[in-house]
């Protein structure tokens, strides 16, 4: 496998230390990185995980609306600092695998902009939130 | 490929009694291809004394791997600069929001240099894109950001009789809870990957390090465990802190008991490595 930009080095080193799940996707949404906290989210732990790709880690979350309406792709805030190149914050349910509950999570995801402009993927931080 | 160092220690040039053996000035490495053109490898104060034993060039590409003043601060004394038949082309990283040119203008001007860069009588080009890979007379080059403060890279030469790794400022294992890690993980893994020499940043030990975490710098068995990882052929600890005196680096290199299967090296001013004879040929100047 190539070595990763050392921005994202220092995204997943960061990452590591923090306590709320954060993943890491690759430009095309591909998630390859997770921290502690989000092994916990998917129930899958990343020493032991392939890099998922955008619709199997979206399929694990079954991210919806506070609503329980599903959230159109373009809405997903992962898809909108991809495609968009732009933060975004989003209050959402997701499914935590282990128990099959639906987690009320505040979701910011930002692009990863590296130097010189690289566009380098984007990183996502779900935010626990009072139901 | 023929690699002479002309300063191997970091942070600050550290001339005096203590230091003779292994040298103080800072940062330089002087690669010769085998067509014999001429790439410089950073410009600390070791780049003064090249200078002085050039003869006539055509042509000096030095490349920056990044602007802290141990690595420029011999600029403004390389006698190519100052000669107006030779093509200088400068190779460094640009920062977010400011360019090669003006970052380098800061130190090479008034008041803290009498000749403005703009003044030097060489015909001089900068280049600020380095990421990637670009060709050079007689050697490729690849320049990969690194992990050290600041916009910093490391460069990869290769020629037909070798390959060079060069990453004087590094510090891979910078938060990582277990070193080393992955390489697709691993900051300069793709620059270090596979070459006969690697000259790599070795200027803590353990305990020094405890208390500068985040400054950029690696331990020597962090840069032994790194050239373990890229499967190099030749480690040479390279960056000398500067509180370390020749006794203390006799010492500190000599702990080393060769378990990891590495051959390293303490950089000494003056070595010299010729690339494509087997085994390295070693030369002390």
């Amino acid at each position: 496998m190539a070595q990763r930009e050392v921005e994202l080095i220092l995204v997943r080193q960061l990452a590591s230390y923090l306590t709320i799940p954060i993943f890491v996707v690759d430009t095309k949404g591909t998630l390859i990185y997770f921290n502690e906290p989000a092994e916990v989210l998917i129930s899958r732990r990343f020493e032991e995980t392939e890099e998922l790709a955008l619709d199997e880690w979206s399929a694990l979350l079954e991210p919806t609306g506070r609503d329980g309406e599903p959230l159109p792709h373009h809405e997903r805030p992962l898809v909108c600092a991809l495609e968009q190149q732009r933060p975004t914050h989003a209050k959402l349910l997701v499914t935590q695998q282990a128990t099959g509950e639906r987690l009320p999570v505040e979701v910011t995801a930002f692009p990863v902009v590296g130097q010189a402009g690289r566009d380098l993927g984007a990183v996502a931080l779900f935010w626990t939130a009072p139901g | 490929m023929r690699v002479e160092l002309w300063g191997v220690r970091g942070s600050l040039p550290t001339a005096g009694p203590t230091t003779t053996r292994y040298g103080g000035n800072t940062s330089c490495a002087a690669v010769r291809t085998d067509e014999g053109n001429l790439v410089v490898l950073d410009a600390g104060s070791g780049i003064a004394a090249l200078g002085r034993s050039l003869g006539r060039e055509e042509r000096v590409d030095i490349l920056l791997t990044h602007l802290h003043l141990d690595h420029i601060q011999g600029l403004g004394f390389f006698a190519p600069l100052f000669d107006e038949t030779c093509d200088v082309h400068i190779w460094g990283p640009a920062s977010p929001t400011v360019g090669l040119r003006p970052r380098l203008t800061r130190y090479l001007s008034p008041p803290l240099f009498p000749v403005a860069l703009r003044d030097l009588p060489c015909r001089l080009t900068l280049h600020e894109s380095t990421l990637g890979s670009f060709e050079l007379p007689g050697v490729s080059c690849r320049a990969a950001l690194v992990c050290h403060p600041g916009p910093t890279v490391g460069y990869r030469l290769s020629s037909p009789s070798g390959s060079l790794a060069y990453l004087p400022d590094h510090e891979p294992a910078l938060g990582m809870r277990f070193f080393p890690g992955e390489s697709a993980w691993t900051s300069g893994f793709e620059l270090a990957h596979g070459v006969d020499l690697l000259l790599h940043d070795a200027q803590y030990d353990d305990l020094e390090y405890a208390g500068r975490v985040g400054w950029g710098h690696s331990t020597l068995g962090a840069a032994i465990a790194f050239a373990k990882l890229a499967g190099v052929r030749e480690l040479v600890a390279f960056h000398h802190d500067p509180s370390h005196d020749d006794d203390y680096l006799d010492a500190f290199f000599a702990r080393y008991d060769g378990t990891l299967g590495v051959p390293l090296t303490g950089a000494r001013e003056g070595d010299v490595r010729v690339l494509g004879s087997s085994p390295l040929a070693l030369d002390v100047v």
